[in-house]
């Protein structure tokens, strides 16, 4: 099957089974490793992409769902300012151990701020909670994303 | 704290991996790299009768035993388990051959097709059955005083029994390894905390000398002791397919099948009796450890030992016997899991004492005070406590942090409050540390410093405490302190990265190895310093009648956890843990910090919701729905503090840390757990079901 959908910016076209996961999609045909897989059944948020905006577990989107929307990774992401900000942040915050969670989370943080830019100690916590960290304990993290609310302030 | 070695810094491998430029295995391409998948025993103990296979199209390989050109044995402790299965089975999961190829979708094909035809044996499930049996792999015992005599004295004497579960890893980033046969040397790269072993297994499986094998750490997303020793079992069957095939070879696990057969945290089962003399306190203690330590023994009889040494936890008991036993049952094998058997048996002690207490009428934390292990005291195995003890200004701390003086006499129904006391033996256990005697390289090379170790970087912060403490000696900018890349051809072998002994002991020969560099930095351009590892001559050890000094010295802790309990589902909700830790000197404050909350938080797991049960030797829970690991909705709200107290063989004073959180929030959430119910608690994990039982049947 042909999808047309637009990753990272470019628009792209590739021909692929449609019930093929856009985990495999990403990691093998555009080799966007920082995309990662850690359980492939939307348990831990290791994969997590923006659909039109929003954070998606890439391990759960067929091919079939991208056509016409808008895909953005880390790839594309780490370009932006509001990306400096929480790499600032969460550098400060020390959010991050071993880090193979952590763009799964950088992903969520950013799809949390652009729908609640000022996101209360809950609300974090709810926006996490589909996103497993083993080593930090997620406190941390928390602070990482308090800091960046608050320094990135008018970017979201 | 401006110039202090604690002030936090940037974390040196944080801005990759914050922005997914980091490479881990599975991210590394190699060029014509195959893929390979394992077919393992779906039986608990069988004997293999026959294996049939498809035939196999160009390009794809089935590699078993029979391709080992070397022993077919992991080296480890125990060198006992095979890389693929010899004529039998014994356990599910078991390894027995791959299948290798190009193309996952047609090896998974191929896998379907092979049929093993087995013949049933009589297997071994659970502890309890293996002690019936008397499956024992090792027994060991040790005693101080006169315990029996002791026990005629004793006006009272109280039995009791503890239980602890399963734990799962949940390393985030899954097990993988990729074996490289290349210019007649075997490369290894993979997801690993102790190089050298690694390379000793290849050594062993292939046969070769160890000039022609390379082990070369990948970035590793987490390992909690599960990459220990487990890698170098998935390394070695790489190694025999990539040179079988000539071309590299890549296995990267998914998590059902890492679950499956990967180690995990030893079950155990604590039996004590104690004899309370005429003023309630405990004088003689009698410890009966047992531990399942699945199919193979491995590593188990190091994890029994420290389990054994820990047992008393920060308490001088008079008169003491120690017995431990590793059985073998016909589960996964057990393995190394931060903590390294000590949060076992320390959550039975902790809960014992608070049990005597509270049976006792007297309020646990003033019983455990009177039982406090003091400087100069003879420790558990007859050693030395050579160093300053601040147990009581760690208590007073976490006291005033906690207000559980205040909250404890307010006692409600379903709303309660513990605590625990603890330490961590620092380093190897015995004579780890003098036989292993790792070594160091640091290497001046004009303005900068390059520094030679194997100690790896997993998450948490090897790399960045290890270069601060050469750079805050030579009062270098860290970016002129360089980590060389961990490949064993460029590396000396400065022990596996375990035991909590990064900071202490690798740390420490860096801090002297720095501190000679200083002396002589205007010398030459470039100078080479090389130190190994001296054990201190004061420290004496009895591998065989485990008499002396364990562990050169400890870490300490303290937590106190508040609870509420649903009184409906019985569900735990751990509002807040209050932590103080005594180690030494934090080499970095903020990402102790981090170390520490972590290591909370994965051990409230243990105690509260990871449950993971095995029901004929095949686990009820393989994936993270049915595993359940602490969420962000789940965590407490945390204080953490450290009270310092400078050892003088530890780099600017640090002692061990990163296994010390594993061993305190366990009995202190148990501790809040009984207190809110009103009820002894002897077993983890806390289950609603767990709890709702005992609370009815109290009532």
């Amino acid at each position: 099957m042909k999808i047309e959908f637009i990753l990272n910016d470019k628009k792209r076209v590739i021909q692929v089974d449609p019930a093929s996961r856009l985990l495999d999609i990403l990691r093998d045909d555009f080799e966007l490793t920082s995309v990662k897989e850690g359980c492939g059944e939307g348990e831990c948020g290791a994969c997590v992409v923006l659909m039109d905006g929003k954070a998606v577990n890439s391990c759960l989107i067929p091919a079939g769902l991208i056509e016409g929307r808008h895909i953005v990774t880390m790839e594309g992401f780490r370009k932006t300012e509001r990306y400096k900000v929480i790499e600032e942040s969460f550098l400060k915050a020390g959010s991050v151990q071993c880090g193979f969670c952590t763009p799964g989370i950088v992903m969520s943080t950013e799809s949390l701020l652009r729908e609640n830019p000022l996101p209360s100690e809950e609300e974090i916590k709810e926006a996490l909670s589909g996103n497993l960290c083993r080593c930090t304990g997620y406190n941390m993290i928390f602070e990482g994303i308090k800091l960046a609310a608050e320094r990135g302030k008018g970017l979201w | 704290m401006k110039d202090s070695i604690s002030k936090p810094i940037t974390r040196v491998d944080a801005p990759a991996k914050i922005s997914g430029a980091a490479k881990y295995i599975g991210d590394i391409h190699f060029e014509n790299q195959l893929f390979a998948k394992t077919v393992r025993s779906d039986k608990p103990k069988a004997k293999i009768v026959s294996i049939k296979t498809p035939s196999l199209p160009d390009g794809y390989y089935i590699i078993d035993k029979n391709d080992i050109p070397g022993i077919n044995r992991m080296r480890t402790v125990v060198s006992d388990h095979p890389i693929f299965a010899d004529d039998e089975v014994n356990y599910i999961g078991q390894p027995i051959l791959l299948v290798v190829g190009p193309e996952r979708e047609k090896i998974y094909e191929i896998v379907s097709q092979i049929k093993i035809e087995y013949k049933d044996e009589s297997a071994v499930f659970s502890i309890e059955e293996a002690e019936e049996k008397g499956t024992v792999f090792t027994e060991y015992s040790y005693s101080k005083g006169e315990p029996e005599a002791a026990f005629h004295d004793a006006v009272k004497i109280i039995e009791d029994e503890y239980h602890t579960g399963l734990q799962e890893h949940v390393y985030l980033e899954p097990q993988g390894i990729t074996g490289e046969y290349k210019d007649e040397t075997m490369f290894i790269y993979g997801s690993m905390q102790c190089p050298f072993y690694v390379k000793g297994a290849i050594q062993d499986v292939l046969g070769w000398d160890s000039d022609r094998i390379r082990i070369i750490q990948s970035i590793t997303g987490g390992a909690f002791g599960g990459k220990e020793e487990f890698p170098s079992l998935m390394a070695c069957q790489v190694a025999v397919a990539s040179l079988k095939t000539k071309r590299p070879v890549q296995m990267i696990y998914d998590r059902d099948e890492d679950i499956i057969c990967s180690t995990k945290r030893h079950p155990s089962i604590v039996h004590y009796k104690a004899g309370l003399g005429k003023s309630n306190q405990v004088i003689v203690l009698n410890i009966d450890i047992i531990f399942d330590a699945g199919a193979y023994s491995e590593l188990s009889p190091v994890v029994l030992q420290r389990g054994m040494f820990s047992a008393t936890g920060v308490y001088n008991f008079p008169h003491l016997s120690v017995r431990g036993r590793n059985f073998m049952t016909n589960n996964v094998p057990s393995g190394a899991y931060r903590g390294f058997g000590a949060p076992q048996t320390i959550f039975g002690t902790e809960m014992l004492m608070h049990n005597i207490a509270v049976k006792l009428g007297v309020d646990p934390l003033k019983y455990k005070i009177n039982h406090l292990i003091k400087r100069g005291d003879p420790t558990c195995t007859g050693g030395k406590i050579r160093d300053e003890v601040k147990l009581l200004e760690i208590i007073e701390k976490v006291e005033k942090m906690s207000g559980y003086r205040r909250k404890i006499e307010r006692r409600k129904k379903f709303k309660g409050i513990g605590v625990s006391l603890f330490l961590h033996g620092c380093g190897f256990t015995g004579k780890g540390e003098a036989t292993i005697k790792g070594k160091i390289i640091l290497k001046k090379n004009g303005d900068t410093v390059i520094l030679k170790v194997s100690s790896v970087e997993m998450g948490q912060g090897a790399e960045t405490c290890l270069r601060k403490i050469v750079a805050h000696t030579l009062s270098l900018p860290m970016e002129k302190v360089i980590c060389e890349t961990i490949d064993t051809g460029l590396i000396p072998d400065s022990g596996p990265t375990v035991a909590s002994r990064t900071t202490m002991i690798v740390g420490g020969l860096l801090r002297q190895a720095s501190l000679e560099l200083k002396d002589c930095w205007n010398e030459a351009n470039e100078i080479e310093i090389s130190k190994t590892y001296k054990h201190p001559d004061f420290l004496s050890w009895d591998d065989d009648k485990f008499v002396g000094d364990a562990y050169p010295t400890y870490s300490w802790g303290a937590n106190v956890a508040e609870v509420e309990i649903d009184s409906l589902t019985y569900e735990i909700n751990v509002k807040k843990i209050s932590a103080v830790y005594d180690v030494g000197v934090p080499i970095d404050e903020k990402m102790l910090r981090g170390q520490m909350q972590g290591g909370i938080v994965q051990s409230i797991g243990w105690a509260t919701i990871e449950v993971m049960n095995s029901s004929k030797g095949k686990l009820a829970q393989h994936n993270l729905t049915d595993y359940k690991i602490p969420t962000s909705m789940d965590v407490p709200e945390i204080a953490c503090k450290f009270i310092e107290n400078p050892y003088e063989f530890g780099p600017f004073g640090a002692k061990c840390a990163g296994e010390l959180p594993s061993a305190g929030a366990p009995p202190a959430v148990a501790a809040a757990v009984s207190n809110a119910l009103g009820i002894p608690i002897k077993s983890i994990p806390l289950t609603p079901e767990y709890l709702m039982e005992i609370d009815k049947h109290e009532d």
